[in-house]
């Protein structure tokens, strides 16, 4: 028994049907019960009111929108050292979440800056770089519209996935160098003094465990419809040679 | 590899606009940004590194299709990939003489252009030599961009979208040095990191390139 029988698409589908209602219901229950007890059942903060409560939103999304992109490397680097479809078809699937997750962490960053630092736009290094990822997320999809051949598509997007990852991440420091921020520092790590206060941390872990399970279920449920797809298309072509 | 290169240069020097093209365009792009924002010297100075380096990028931006695509029209890339030189070699030549037909005059005429937009006197050293540094670095992750699109019909737009977040940390790291430099400040430290990029850039993307282009003419 090993991880890799599940690069077999008959077996995944037999698994992820089974392990796909679990998840999301999961998935479901943890961000209803994570979002009700973060809107409802926790107090406004001191100085930001209850525009605080943006957070269960932005962060989940943020967090979410980054570990995408990671996940989708991973999947490249599998499907080009071992060549299983179902990698390739995963990150393919990842990467439209991916891309909504930028956009709701953008677009809810910018309804609490408003408020809050009286701009809906800062060129903030953490803003900058997550503009520049939701770019990298753009170029990435558009390369697997434009390709027909399915498996020359999955090699050219896993190459871009590879070097991207690099340019992401040096991006990332070059933003920093570039211009200080408006946006405050990691205040979630383990091993800090000055984070979040616990009220306001319990329920967002709530939300952040709620979407990562959404985001598996997702990606579980768009990689079902991509192998469905592609079976189709290969019966199709059989269809057509006989 | 010397004959690709003279092959590669003479092509872009006799094909019309490849060598006269990308410097045209940066050229305009240095008018008209003051046309734009107004011909106060004060403000043109404060924005000169910047247009002066976005306007290099795009210039270099403009010719990246040439690079695999007329090879790959005519069947010469299935020539070069089985030919006994190695396909990384290959696609590090065509980056070397894309530069040396765009990013190389685009740094020898920046000065002329730093001149139009009104660029402080101290600034000038530091935008050729960010420049100089610099484009290497743009021309050979165009090359990739290129590879990648090689295979499709219309690629140019989809190239800009590849490859332009791709350019973003040589950007900033450019712009800065000039900007820092214009300012009398101390300008080492991004120019080293830019340098850093573009070294790095040149030793690994030609593989990645080359990976690219084996796929695409499978």
């Amino acid at each position: 028994m090993s991880l890799w029988e599940y690069a077999n698409p008959k077996k995944f589908m037999q698994t992820s049907a089974i392990a796909l209602p679990w998840v999301m219901g999961a998935a479901l229950i943890l961000m209803c019960a994570g979002l009700f007890w973060g809107f409802f059942l926790t107090p406004d903060d001191y100085k930001q009111g209850a525009t605080v409560k943006i957070i269960y939103l932005h962060v989940p999304a943020a967090m979410l929108a980054i570990n995408a992109w990671f996940m989708m490397l991973v999947a490249s680097l599998i499907w080009l050292v071992r060549r299983h479809h179902v990698s390739a078809l995963a990150a393919k699937a990842a990467a439209p979440i991916g891309v909504t997750f930028t956009l709701i962490s953008l677009v809810t960053g910018a309804i609490w800056g408003q408020p809050m630092w009286g701009t809906w736009w800062a060129w903030d290094p953490r803003l900058t770089a997550f503009l520049i990822l939701f770019l990298f997320y753009l170029g990435y999809l558009a390369l697997w519209e434009a390709i027909d051949d399915p498996d020359t598509a999955a090699d050219l997007t896993s190459v871009l996935c590879i070097v991207g990852s690099v340019f992401a991440v040096l991006s990332r420091y070059a933003v920093n160098f570039w211009n200080q921020g408006l946006h405050q520092g990691a205040s979630l790590s383990l091993d800090e003094k000055e984070n979040v206060a616990d009220v306001f941390w319990f329920p967002l872990l709530v939300c952040i465990a709620g979407f990562g399970l959404f985001f598996v279920a997702m990606v579980l449920l768009r990689t079902r419809t991509e192998v469905r797809a592609r079976r189709l298309s290969a019966l199709l072509a059989r269809e057509r040679q006989a | 590899m010397i004959a690709l290169l003279a092959r590669d240069l003479r092509l872009a020097m006799r094909a019309g606009g490849g060598f006269g093209l990308g410097l045209a365009f940066f050229l305009l792009v240095a008018v008209l940004v003051p046309l734009g924002v107004g011909p106060e010297g004060a403000v043109l100075a404060k924005i000169a590194p910047g247009i002066l380096w976005v306007a290099a990028l795009l210039a270099c931006l403009l010719s990246l299709d040439r690079i695999f695509a007329l090879d790959f029209e005519d069947g010469s890339l299935d020539l070069l990939a089985t030919a006994p030189i190695p396909l990384e070699g290959v696609v590090a030549i065509k980056a070397l003489a894309h530069w040396l037909v765009t990013g190389l005059p685009l740094t020898l005429a920046a000065p002329v252009l730093g001149l139009l937009l009104n660029l402080p006197v101290a600034g000038y050293g530091w935008l050729v030599l960010s420049l100089a540094f610099g484009t290497p670095a743009l021309s050979v992750i165009g090359a990739f961009g290129a590879a990648l699109t090689v295979g499709l019909k219309r690629g140019g737009l989809l190239l800009s979208l590849l490859v332009l977040p791709l350019y973003v940390p040589t950007l900033i790291f450019g712009a800065e040095v000039v900007k820092r430099g214009a300012q009398g400040l101390e300008a080492t430290t991004p120019l080293l990191l830019m340098t850093g990029i573009t070294l790095g850039s040149l030793a690994l993307l030609p593989f990645a390139a080359a990976l690219v282009i084996r796929i695409n003419l499978r």
